[in-house]
């Protein structure tokens, strides 16, 4: 964060709405990597209106009109994609009232984390000043081990946040969920197969008397249609290589579109994931074996499922350092994935992989203008960005952290009149 | 402060063999003859620490960071007897000696890691493996994490393979005092006595805030009990110092009333109030947990009021407000670079608490607090130093390397053996592949004591724990 910048801007984000949109901006004069890792293009001229990319191209004239922000010296990209978080739902995970990141109540499967989404949560500036401007959010807990569905937001300014709702069906197939329903494997597996099962059956039209009135709602039965349609893959938590063959032959068996996230010992089933095109979400920087399920874990992972033909994607720590994605990909790369697959794995890949890749992932015409100008090389932990556009509008380089920074330093008798 | 020996007559501290000594007592008269002294041995389970084996080492065309400030471009060091003999910008090879051709690569000191739970929160984090919170009671400063310490956690040589040639193992923050803590040479050892490093004080650990409140006074274990606020945690900590004491001045009676030629008896061990006495004897190193500023500062009066010395607060998230009060009062903060908001008290981390502190003179520690974490704690210092540096905080890379290695090794009292690459000291010493600040940088050798812990590109030099021979991934590249 550039702390000079940011005071600054407090002025600029006293009141600052959705209005400032759709100005036309010109960024110039930096090296744009216009598709993930590649589409490289050296001094680039982005041309923005309307929220959208209206081009990227070497050395381009900017029309009147444009504002203009240098970036040369810098590198351009687009905004970071997330691939599982909470983010809008949980603002204090613990002792602080509710974190709507975990449903306790007596359904799973047709949550909708579009619900609960707080647009004025603290922690999108503080991840959206670090360069990740589109997240996927969804439960992490409810009553069994199915997880609703969650949502692909972004986290620029305005009401509301939801760029894709039912996004992907959340399915612990971990230990953790063999743990807490039914105490074993052999019982969860029944559990998910039946629910699965009994969609497919009900999927059957009713003999309806056409005097009848319509059916009653049946969102659970929608949510697992949409699923064996195909509309909506199935994001399933699984580690253990044996766990992840059961979700490679689960794929198979009902037809449906499948993301494996956790997947610490993937690389040991890399060849079948490849082959079956399921794409895996990992943490780069997991190689501890925390419990039974993960005794393979290595850092190696992201490069060897990469190296088989895996797509990927990534995630930070958690959600309210979601944005350390970045050092975690810098991670990734250290131990064997090319730069600019990491690239990818934060951008064109999870837009894929969530059904976003229409309006976000890449610097092309026409898809929304989610552009981060780096200081340097996005994965260096000496780099930050300079700039933040989503959908086109300029944002501000504050949080609550930044503010929080300014005021105390120095430090003073009585912060609190210090804005 | 009475340095006690430990005593020819040490099975007679034992309880059993005192309580026979009292009842022995109870039918002679005061005149009888008279009782050996009792002392209290303060090592009862002393460091078994031996080198592994090394051989004289000579590091050539390295760039060296040297831990106090001090940067040398294409220079040298040597490493002889487990200590590191010269370091400068040219030094001639001794007879036998490995030279090991840095060609540009990076040499800094080992890092250590204030505050770990490597070992008793070990991989696998199974139920059966929690043994870092003795929950019982709110002071369980009898309570010695050593004895929780599995020394096969997989985690100690993944910490290796990220540069980390000590650290501190801490109990977890659920009491107002956890116990003592134990720092270790992160070597492998059969026993964890093997691990301890030689020399090294004792440490206590305290914690402030919502975890002694939450565990204790929120019926979360079935059970309500003091603490359940922020003022019944200040109670806890006085009335446990000034228990303490008590206790401290019985003794001392004890042994001036002994050496005057009385015939007395010792008073009755308390291991709980042995430890505490023991931080206000001056000998025992304070760790306190503690986040916010208001409450370091409260914790700060309640060390003057019982005169003793807080070494470091662990975690600090609010360190910044209050940088000034802690340089003055000479307390260390060992931090994370970006950790926060998880819970209210870490609502306020910013990035710049690292940097902040260090430029009101502050000691600053970067700390991990995890076992991935600490794998990587010169990413972590590198993100605070940019993020400083952004903010327009002064400082180098050279200088921040202070954070890493011998700001933590004076808070652990072990400053004069380790902590820079210094003549005389320890040889703890990392061989990284890269700039350690970049992303991209790995170790590729960790040496302690000038012995090979680690070699990225020597499977041989590759530690497997026990637990993981034979399973998945056993001896890959982790």
């Amino acid at each position: 964060m550039k702390m000079i910048r940011s005071m600054l801007a407090l002025s600029l984000l006293a009141g600052v709405s959705a209005a400032a949109m759709a100005e036309n901006i010109a960024v110039t004069g930096g090296t744009a990597y216009t598709k993930g890792g590649y589409g490289k293009v050296e001094n680039a001229t982005v041309l923005i209106a309307d929220g959208k990319i209206q081009s990227v191209t070497a050395a381009g004239e900017v029309p009147e009109g444009y504002k203009v922000i240098d970036a040369a010296g810098k590198i351009v990209t687009v905004g970071l994609m997330v691939s599982e978080t909470t983010l809008g739902l949980t603002e204090v995970g613990f002792s602080a009232g509710i974190d709507d990141g975990s449903a306790k109540g007596d359904a799973s499967i047709p949550l909708d984390a579009a619900d609960g989404i707080n647009p004025d949560s603290v922690l999108i500036p503080v991840t959206r000043i670090e360069g990740v401007t589109r997240a996927y959010t969804g439960l992490e807990g409810s009553k069994d081990m199915w997880l609703g569905q969650g949502a692909v937001i972004h986290l620029g300014n305005g009401p509301d946040l939801v760029v894709k709702r039912h996004a992907a069906l959340g399915l612990e197939l971990d230990e953790g969920a063999a743990s807490s329903n039914g105490g074993s494997r052999v019982a969860l597996w029944y559990s998910v197969r039946s629910k699965l099962d009994g969609a497919k059956a009900g999927g059957k039209e009713d003999k309806d008397d056409k005097d009848k009135k319509e059916a009653k709602p049946d969102p659970e039965k929608d949510a697992l249609t949409r699923v064996l349609k195909g509309e909506q893959p199935l994001l399933v938590q699984a580690d253990r290589a044996s766990d992840i063959r059961k979700v490679i032959e689960l794929k198979k068996a009902y037809g449906v579109r499948v993301i494996l996230v956790g997947a610490a010992e993937a690389w040991r089933v890399a060849d079948e994931l490849a082959a079956a095109q399921i794409p895996v979400i990992v943490n780069p920087v997991q190689n501890l074996p925390g419990s039974f399920d993960t005794l393979g874990a290595t850092q190696e992972n992201a490069a060897r499922l990469h190296k088989a033909g895996v797509k990927i994607a990534l995630v930070g720590l958690g959600t309210d350092n979601a944005r350390l994605m970045p050092q975690y990909a810098g991670n990734a790369v250290a131990n064997g994935l090319p730069w600019e697959a990491a690239m990818d794995a934060m951008t064109v890949n999870p837009a894929e992989m969530f059904g976003v890749a229409d309006s976000y992932g890449t610097l092309e015409a026409g898809k929304d203008a989610d552009v981060v100008v780096w200081s340097g090389d996005p994965l260096e932990l000496s780099s930050a960005p300079d700039h933040v556009l989503i959908k086109g509008e300029e944002i501000p380089l504050v949080s609550r952290q930044t503010k929080l920074a300014a005021r105390y330093h120095p430090v003073s008798r009585a912060p609190e009149y210090k804005r | 402060m009475t340095r006690w020996k430990a005593s020819a007559h040490r099975r007679l501290a034992a309880g059993i063999a005192v309580a026979a000594v009292a009842a022995t007592l109870a039918a002679c008269s005061p005149e009888g003859e008279r009782q050996p002294f009792v002392g209290i041995d303060k090592d009862p389970f002393p460091s078994t620490y031996t080198p592994l084996e090394s051989q004289t080492t000579l590091i050539v065309n390295a760039n060296i960071y040297d831990g106090v400030g001090g940067e040398i471009e294409g220079g040298a060091i040597l490493m002889e007897g487990g200590k590191i003999k010269a370091i400068g910008q040219s030094i001639a090879a001794p007879d036998g000696a490995r030279v090991i051709d840095a060609a540009g690569r990076w040499v800094t000191p080992g890092i250590i890691d204030v505050h770990s739970h490597l070992g008793v929160y070990p991989s696998p984090g199974v139920s059966s493996h929690s043994d870092g919170n003795e929950v019982g009671e709110p002071v369980t400063a009898d309570a010695w994490v050593e004895h929780s310490n599995w020394p096969q956690d997989p985690g100690f040589w993944r910490a290796a393979a990220g540069g980390i040639t000590a650290l501190q193992l801490l109990p977890g923050s659920a009491n107002l005092v956890g116990g003592r803590s134990v720092t270790l040479k992160n070597v492998p050892g059969r026993t964890g006595q093997d691990m301890k490093f030689p020399g090294a004080p004792y440490g206590m650990k305290m914690a402030c805030g919502e975890n002694p409140k939450r565990v204790y006074g929120s019926g979360d274990h079935n059970v309500l009990h003091r603490p359940s606020t922020r003022m019944g945690n200040v109670a806890g900590y006085r009335q446990a110092w000034a228990d303490a004491q008590n206790y401290s001045r019985e003794w001392k009676k004890y042994e001036a009333d002994y050496k005057a030629g009385k015939n007395v008896l010792p008073p009755k061990r308390d291991l709980k109030l042995e430890t505490l006495a023991g931080v206000l004897d001056g000998e025992i190193l304070v760790h306190m947990h503690c986040y916010r500023a208001d409450e370091m500062v409260t914790m700060i009066d309640v060390m003057k009021e019982f005169n003793y010395q807080i070494a470091s607060f662990q975690h600090a998230v609010e360190a910044y407000k209050i940088a000034d009060k802690l340089a003055e009062n000479k307390i260390c903060g060992a931090m994370w670079a970006d950790w926060w908001g998880f819970k209210m008290e870490a609502f306020d981390g910013i990035r710049e608490n690292i940097p902040f502190m260090h430029e009101a003179g502050a000691c600053a520690i970067v700390h991990s607090d995890d076992d991935i974490g600490i794998q990587r704690l010169n990413q972590e210092a590198a993100k605070a130093l940019a993020d400083g540096q952004r903010a327009g905080v002064k400082v180098t890379k050279a200088e921040a390397w202070q954070w890493l290695s011998l700001n933590p090794a004076k808070s652990l009292g072990v400053g004069d053996k380790t902590g820079s690459l210094e003549v005389g000291k320890d040889a703890d010493v990392v061989l990284w592949s890269a700039n350690p600040y970049s992303v991209y940088a790995k170790a590729d050798v960790t040496f302690v004591d000038g012995a090979v812990t680690y070699d990225r590109h020597d499977p041989a030099k590759r530690p497997v724990s026990d637990f993981e021979l034979g399973q998945p991934g056993e001896g890959d590249m982790k």
